[in-house]
């Protein structure tokens, strides 16, 4: 018998990803591919993750430019990289021990990288204070997150700890909760006609009334922008989410990692930091909060460095000293990540010799995301049984399909979510890799799709292309 | 937001308090880098400064970071990482042909064929295969599956993820994990945060550190009485103590595991750091499968690696793996739902690692390169650590046996009973966390009222730290016989620079003996 038949009860508790049926579907039609198989497309679409580089889009020059200049000193001396790299990567590799990238950091990270972040924060943030010390950059921004809510949990408490978190939310938060023996706590955010995806507090309410029996709230998790809902908070609405969470005594953990995905002509993305500093007392000096960024998302998308932070607001300075320990424990931050970070809040400026070509590809990338949504947006809403609300922020779409009753039938009878059926179709005859609505919750009898919209035009033609002649058939076979 | 705010408030009225926080964090205690290695920083910026000390730079010999220490990076595996994070030096002269076709088969493996997509959660599949071919190959062909390799966040991601499978049950029959006496406390800590039993097995100090499956049995019937002991860690070669363990003492354990049904825990990251003459690094896998299918069929086990330690002294990459034998296939796929939690390992920390599994051939041109940087890092620290145990065993009330692998020495210090008196710390919990406010009573040679936590280690190292500039761990850190004293120093300043800490640590015990008669 094996010693392993008793596993942790947490982790056995934890709900597999939906999608693990589909993920493996699609590496084998890759690898058939790859092994010339014939089929009816000649590539995978894949535009299930959040991961721009992986669709296509080329990684910022001047941010590799220094990495590669930091792996390998050599290039600084060389005519290989222009003046300002060079610069940049002499100035970087003085702050690492002996000048390597390979020496481990302060567990908080480099100490001036550190700071250089709480600049950022408080340039972002109109200059509310950001203090370095309340600041780790991790191993991406879930990492800092998984630490908070150990803080955070007592699995041995009764009754459990419980975390609200958003439906439809990113389904890693949701089994990070579960793994470490807390409940999640849903909070429904409101499709609204036309406007989007939106946060209502009488939802948090409700939330918290239901879980009066079953658990003991202790935390609140938003995403803003959200995922995969795209949508941003306004300012009024952050400032009622904070005085749920003092009235409600919840601790805030805001995951902002998109902050820097805005398409929506008029949006404007302003920090739960910053809200909270402008309320004033006693907010301000007593709302407990943990804000998250990541190098994975924006323009940046280098999600393979594993590179995030959490800001710490408010936090008890006896429990922080547990959480620096935490932080010590897990070993540094991997310092590429780290310096991607540091480039991420310091680019080129105008002037420098790297800017124009920054400027260039930024610009490129950013114009080609905005003409993705409405692009995109534009096609579904002509399709039958297809809606996409306007998003304003995020790396995705998550339009709603309105299944016919046969299609929902069959899917029933192979023992599928419908939206699950309908993903597992559009891979299969059309080569396109999406996931459904189901793997982050949803309203019972809605159905959803969600994609990833950072991506190279060319992509998003034949994306476009494929998923409406698949969508048409695909309705007119179930009518 | 007042400093005072964003510091905290008072505790009345939080959410989170010492109170209601998890209680299994505040076991926590994580001494490598912990309240000394606060004050040695503090102490450089203070040098920086310009403040006046009786010595010029803080020596960190706390940690076992290579390249902070002054060893240099493997030119190949840079040069192969800086074409991957930038591949438009492909087309340049600058870097070797057998560099550029590495990078370009990595990259070929990535999404979007760049080193910042995500990979798949249990690592790119050719580097996973790499990895087995090179685990074949060290092992004598014993077959490897590169779908039992998971890539990770350096090594201790993945022991920490395997701990968190295994920990479970209540009360009596609670999870014990069986861990060496000295440790690395990595696996005491991450016991405590998962309210595990720490089953303690000692290291036999008088032969060299040496385990013997008598002590392990000791301590595993002790423990059966209030735990339920499931699972065997094994650090080889040893931290702190540099052992390697001896092939019929591998297969010992290898036995008494079976038979006392624990899972097998092998941490073998330090695989290349072996010097002493008669010893060799014998993979646990490859003795299990040499014990015969009796064993290599049904025995339990993870070997980890990492690309932090050996010769490329790579901590910053975070890279690593672990191999897992004869999971049960229901438990593989829990494993695998718990690595996705991470999404994925440092992708460049995965192209390092093979590299690492994949090192230039002899037809290739960056071999003798590669190889004469190799075996300088290895020759030198094979140098040093026998010069760090000739040195303190001139000193009179420092014992230290052979460095015989790893990167550490962990000598035994005799404290004079004087000095054990002083070292009385008013703290009221034994993880030093009010230290900082103890060093003024230290400086002041007043003496504090007993409490809890006699830390006398930690006492000597804090003064090696103020009057030398020298940044140890104490022994409390690591685990000890009770009564015993011990510090931790790595071998990894450069020789020169080494001969100088000796000397000073030298002086500085003497001196402090001397203090204390």
């Amino acid at each position: 018998m094996s010693v392993l038949q008793q596993i942790s009860p947490n982790v056995r508790n934890t709900k597999p990803s939906e999608c693990t049926v589909l993920l493996r579907r699609s590496s084998q039609i890759k690898e058939e591919l790859r092994r010339g198989v014939r089929r009816a497309y000649e590539k995978v679409i894949d535009v299930y993750w959040g991961d721009s580089h992986q669709t296509g889009v080329k990684p910022l020059s001047f941010v590799r430019q220094v990495l590669a200049a930091c792996v390998y000193p050599e290039l600084i001396n060389s005519d290989k990289l222009p003046v300002d790299v060079k610069q940049r990567a002499q100035s970087l590799l003085r702050e690492c021990a002996r000048g390597s990238v390979g020496s481990c950091t302060a567990a908080a990270g480099v100490p001036e990288i550190v700071h250089r972040i709480s600049e950022f924060i408080m340039k972002r943030d109109g200059g509310a204070p950001s203090y370095p010390e309340n600041i780790y950059i991790s191993p991406g921004s879930q990492w800092s997150l998984m630490n908070i809510l150990k803080v955070l949990v007592n699995s041995e408490a009764s009754p459990r700890t419980g975390v609200l978190t958003p439906v439809p939310c990113y389904p890693v938060t949701n089994l990070s909760i579960t793994a470490l023996g807390a409940v999640v706590v849903p909070y429904y955010l409101s499709e609204g006609q036309g406007q989007g995806w939106q946060l209502q507090v009488h939802e948090l309410h409700q939330a918290l009334e239901s879980a009066k029996e079953t658990c003991n709230p202790t935390a609140l998790y938003v995403i803003n922008p959200g995922n995969p809902s795209g949508h941003i908070q306004r300012r009024k609405s952050i400032q009622e989410v904070i005085q749920f969470a003092s009235e409600k005594r919840l601790f805030l953990l805001a995951d902002e990692v998109y902050q820097d995905c805005i398409h929506g002509e008029k949006s404007e993305f302003v920090s739960y930091k910053r809200v909270l500093a402008e309320m004033g007392p006693p907010f301000s000096d007593t709302v407990e909060l943990a804000s998250f960024h990541s190098v994975s998302k924006g323009i940046m998308g280098e999600c393979g460095l594993r590179s995030g932070y959490v800001e710490l607001v408010n936090v008890d300075p006896a429990v922080m000293k547990h959480i620096h320990i935490l932080f010590s424990k897990d070993g540094c931050a991997p310092v590429l990540g780290q310096i991607a970070l540091d480039l991420m809040m310091n680019p080129p400026q105008p002037g420098d010799p790297s800017h124009p070509l920054y400027h260039m590809e930024t610009q490129h990338i950013r114009t080609t995301w905005v003409h993705n949504v409405k692009r995109v947006c534009e096609v579904i809403n002509s399709l039958p049984g297809f809606c996409c609300q306007p998003t304003e922020g995020g790396s995705f779409l998550l339009p709603r399909l309105y299944l016919p009753p046969k299609a929902i039938q069959k899917a029933q009878e192979v023992g599928m979510q419908p939206d699950m059926f309908y993903c597992v179709k559009l891979l299969e005859e059309a080569g396109v890799l999406v996931s459904p609505g189901c793997e982050y919750g949803q309203k019972p009898g809605t159905h959803y799709i969600r994609f990833c919209i950072t991506t190279p035009e060319d992509i998003r033609e034949e994306f476009l292309k494929r998923l409406t002649s698949f969508h048409v058939q695909f309705m007119k076979d179930f009518s | 937001m007042s400093q005072e705010a964003v510091n905290g408030v008072p505790s009345r009225g939080k959410v989170l308090t010492m109170d209601n926080m998890n209680p299994n964090l505040k076991r926590i205690e994580y001494a490598v880098r912990g309240v000394l290695v606060q004050r040695a920083m503090q102490i450089e910026k203070e040098l920086n400064e310009g403040v006046k000390k009786p010595f010029k730079e803080v020596i960190k010999a706390n940690i076992g970071d290579a390249h902070a220490m002054g060893q240099k990076p493997i030119t190949f595996f840079r040069q192969v990482l800086a074409l991957c994070m930038y591949p438009e030096l492909l087309d340049d002269n600058m870097f070797p042909e057998d560099a550029k076709k590495r990078a370009r088969r990595i990259l070929k493996a990535c999404g979007g064929q760049s080193i910042g997509a995500y990979s798949a959660s249990q690592g790119i599949e050719c580097i996973r295969q790499d990895v087995a071919h090179y685990i074949e190959r060290r092992d004598g062909g014993i077959p490897s599956n590169p779908d039992n390799i998971y890539l990770s966040t350096g090594a201790s991601d993945a022991i920490v993820t395997m701990l968190k499978l295994l920990v479970c049950g209540e009360g009596r029959d609670r999870t014990g994990v069986m861990i060496s006496i000295p440790q690395y406390p990595l696996y005491s800590a991450t016991l405590a945060e998962l309210g595990a039993v720490q089953i303690s097995y000692y290291l036999d100090e008088e032969n060299c550190w040496s385990l013997d499956v008598k002590e392990l049995r000791r301590a595993l019937n002790a423990a059966r009485q209030h735990c339920n002991p499931r699972v065997l860690c094994i650090i080889n070669p040893g931290n702190p103590t540099g052992q390697v363990q001896s092939r019929q003492c591998i297969e010992d354990v290898i036995r008494f595991a079976k038979e006392e049904h624990l899972f097998l825990m092998a941490d073998e990251v330090y695989q290349d750091n072996v010097y002493a003459e008669g010893c060799k690094f014998h993979s646990f896998k490859k003795v299990l499968f040499e014990m015969g299918p009796e064993y290599s069929s049904t025995m339990e086990m993870a070997s980890f690696h990492s690309t932090s330690k050996c010769y490329m002294g790579e901590c910053g990459f975070r890279g690593g793996y672990m191999e897992v034998i004869n999971l049960d296939p229901e438990v593989k796929f829990q494993l695998t739902k718990l690595v996705s939690v991470r999404l994925c390992p440092p992708v460049p920390g995965q192209a390092l690692l093979d590299l690492v599994v994949n090192p230039p051939q002899p037809s290739e041109p960056s071999y003798a390169t590669f190889m004469k940087e190799r075996t300088a890092v290895l020759a030198a620290l094979a140098e040093k650590a026998r010069l760090t145990e000739e040195t303190f065993n001139t000193v009179p009330g420092i014992t230290c046996n052979p460095v015989q692998g790893a990167m550490y020495t962990f000598p035994r210090i005799t404290l004079p009973q004087k000095a054990i008196d002083k070292a009385k710390v008013c703290s009221t919990h034994a993880n030093h966390h009010n230290l900082l406010t103890c060093l003024d009573h230290f400086m002041s040679k007043c003496i504090c009222p007993q409490e809890e936590g006699q830390v006398p280690d930690m006492y000597y190292c804090i003064r090696l730290l103020e009057e030398e500039g020298i940044c140890l761990v104490p022994g409390s850190g690591f685990g000890q016989r009770k009564g015993t004293f011990h510090f931790r120093m790595t071998i990894l300043p450069p020789t020169e620079k080494l001969k100088v800490v000796l000397q000073k640590i030298r002086d500085f015990h003497l001196r402090f003996t001397q203090e204390f008669s």
